[in-house]
């Protein structure tokens, strides 16, 4: 694995090891972990560091859907047009072209259930290219970008063994 | 009416790690670097497998010498690995756990009074195994200046040449060092100038960071004297599926059958099954743990550097060996867990050359060995 693709993959582990923590787990030293990084952040394959927030445990507690989008398209309009559009929003999180029975998979944030319903009435389903929008509330969250939401005491081992 | 214990096994005291169980079993939220197995579970692909063979209802026993599909797929993975040659009909032996294999074979080839020279600090089973075989035991201490590698010197000093049978282990638990083939030659060359049946336990050989594990049963003259036994439980993460295997010359494969089809009959099937589909398809897990564990090498090297503890670069299986900070080793590991509730285990209690050191697993999350090794820090200053 290279420099590069080891950083990588330890900040996509965890976002927040120090670069002193990042050259004890490599070969590398610190200087040559933070010119890794700043590269990565440079050319935009790092594109952010965010916290993984369990929303369930957060006052007031958030509210989260998961929407299909269905669009047409037409000589003028294409796929990234209409994302561009929707991803200025920002009850919009998440925003993905996928393949299968519709277009889009949108990921909106809001504080209520009446207010998400009410962006994806007022501002999402009124844009021309979209014909269908399906909404799926999030009603609980099991794990989320590799992290599970359990106590974490899942390690049964003898504390000490041979 | 009481039980009185065999003099054969009133000369095996209890397990040393026994006291340190104990200790850390009184404490919630310890976190230990103590214990001798992996932390992932095993591959789903494998776990699949076996829940699979259940379904199925193949729960019979199996063949004494193992499955045949197993055995095969054993002889070809040896082969491609280590460079190992072994006939799938005739020269493996499918056990529960390596350990049994290598309890098999102390009580296989010895007679009492005979003599087994053990290279220590070692894995808990060699000694008391080769007792209740009747044998008797001499001490091989590595040494620290060697990065505790089995030398030449260190067999001529224990008076090795005089033993039946040498036992090694390299990946080496609790040290964590390894020996490369270089290294290995001249064990080997000892081996063959003494007459030294070896029983070379190769259960870490794929958990290796720094060169690709060797084993001594490939060099010219030692395959006919060597007995190698490797499993799955820590490539694979499979510790509590119990299956290991022995490689071994058919006679010595025949005589260690003898006692297994009576004491065992066969290894578990439903282990079996999932250790046909590990060998089969879950070498990307396997490289994917190396990875893992290879990180937290690091870390904990580069941390102890920093604290100022000695520690020699270990090479390979998932333990570091540094020197304790204390004369005293059982007090100050009683100590960190009391105080900043981290379980580590005293070398000594791994044998001769462990004193003086502390066993330190890395088969625990980043996260919790970040926290400890924090912990540790703070109590030796």
């Amino acid at each position: 694995m290279s420099s590069r693709e080891e950083i990588l993959a330890l900040l996509r582990e965890n976002a927040r090891y120090s670069t002193e923590d990042l050259a004890r787990q490599t070969d590398l030293d610190e200087a040559e972990v933070e010119r890794t990084i700043e590269d990565l952040e440079a050319e935009g394959v790092i594109r952010g560091y965010q916290a993984i927030v369990d929303a369930s445990k957060t006052e007031p507690e958030r509210v989260r859907a998961s929407v299909e989008l269905n669009v047409t398209l037409d000589r003028e309009t294409g796929y990234d047009d209409i994302a561009q559009r929707l991803a200025k929003f920002p009850e919009v999180t998440g925003l993905r072209l996928v393949s299968g029975d519709f277009d889009f998979a949108m990921e909106v944030e809001g504080d209520s259930m009446s207010e998400v319903s009410r962006f994806i009435s007022e501002k999402v389903a009124p844009v021309p290219e979209i014909t269908q929008t399906v909404t799926h509330y999030i009603m609980e969250s099991y794990k989320e970008r590799g992290v599970e939401f359990g106590d974490g005491h899942d390690d049964d081992r003898l504390s000490i063994s041979p | 009416m009481t039980f009185e214990e065999s003099d054969r096994l009133a000369t095996v005291p209890p397990s040393g790690i026994r006291r340190f169980f104990e200790i850390a079993e009184e404490y919630d939220d310890i976190i230990s670097l103590g214990v001798g197995e992996p932390d992932f579970a095993p591959p789903w692909s494998a776990r699949d497998a076996a829940i699979a063979s259940l379904e199925r209802g193949q729960t019979s026993y199996t063949a004494n010498r193992g499955m045949g599909e197993l055995r095969d797929r054993i002889a070809v993975d040896v082969e491609k690995r280590y460079g190992l040659q072994y006939d799938p009909d005739t020269e493996i032996l499918v056990t529960s756990g390596a350990s049994e294999a290598i309890d098999l074979a102390f009580r296989a080839f010895h007679n009492p009074g005979d003599t087994v020279a053990v290279a220590q600090p070692c894995y808990l089973s060699y000694v008391p195994g080769a007792t209740l075989a009747g044998a008797d035991v001499i001490d091989v201490p590595t040494r620290e200046a060697d990065d505790f590698k089995l030398t030449r010197e260190v067999l001529e000093a224990s008076g090795a040449a005089e033993a039946d049978t040498l036992v090694m282990c390299y990946p080496n638990n609790p040290t964590g060092a390894t020996m490369t083939r270089e290294e290995l030659a001249p064990v080997a060359d000892f081996a063959r100038e003494h007459d030294l049946q070896v029983f070379s336990d190769e259960i870490y050989a794929e958990l290796t960071y720094e060169h690709d594990h060797a084993s001594i049963a490939t060099f010219p003259g030692m395959a006919e004297r060597t007995v190698v036994f490797n499993g799955f439980s820590k490539a694979y993460a499979m510790t509590g599926l119990r299956l290991g295997y022995a490689l071994a010359p058919a006679e010595a494969i025949e005589a260690m059958n003898r006692i297994h089809q009576y004491t065992m009959l066969s290894a578990p099937t439903t282990a079996q099954h999932a250790a046909i589909d590990a060998l089969d398809n879950c070498a990307d897990d396997v490289d994917e743990m190396r990875t893992q564990y290879n990180r937290r090498r690091n870390f904990l090297l580069s941390r102890f550097e920093e604290m100022g503890l000695d520690c020699f670069r270990a090479s390979g299986a998932f333990y570091v060996f540094p020197e304790c900070p204390w004369d005293d080793a059982d007090a100050f590991a009683e100590a960190l867990i009391e105080e900043e509730g981290v379980a580590v285990v005293p070398g000594h209690v791994f044998g001769a050359g462990g004193e003086g050191h502390l066993r330190v697993t890395y088969a625990t999350s980043m996260r919790d060995l970040k926290e400890a090794m924090a912990r540790i820090e703070s109590f030796i200053e």
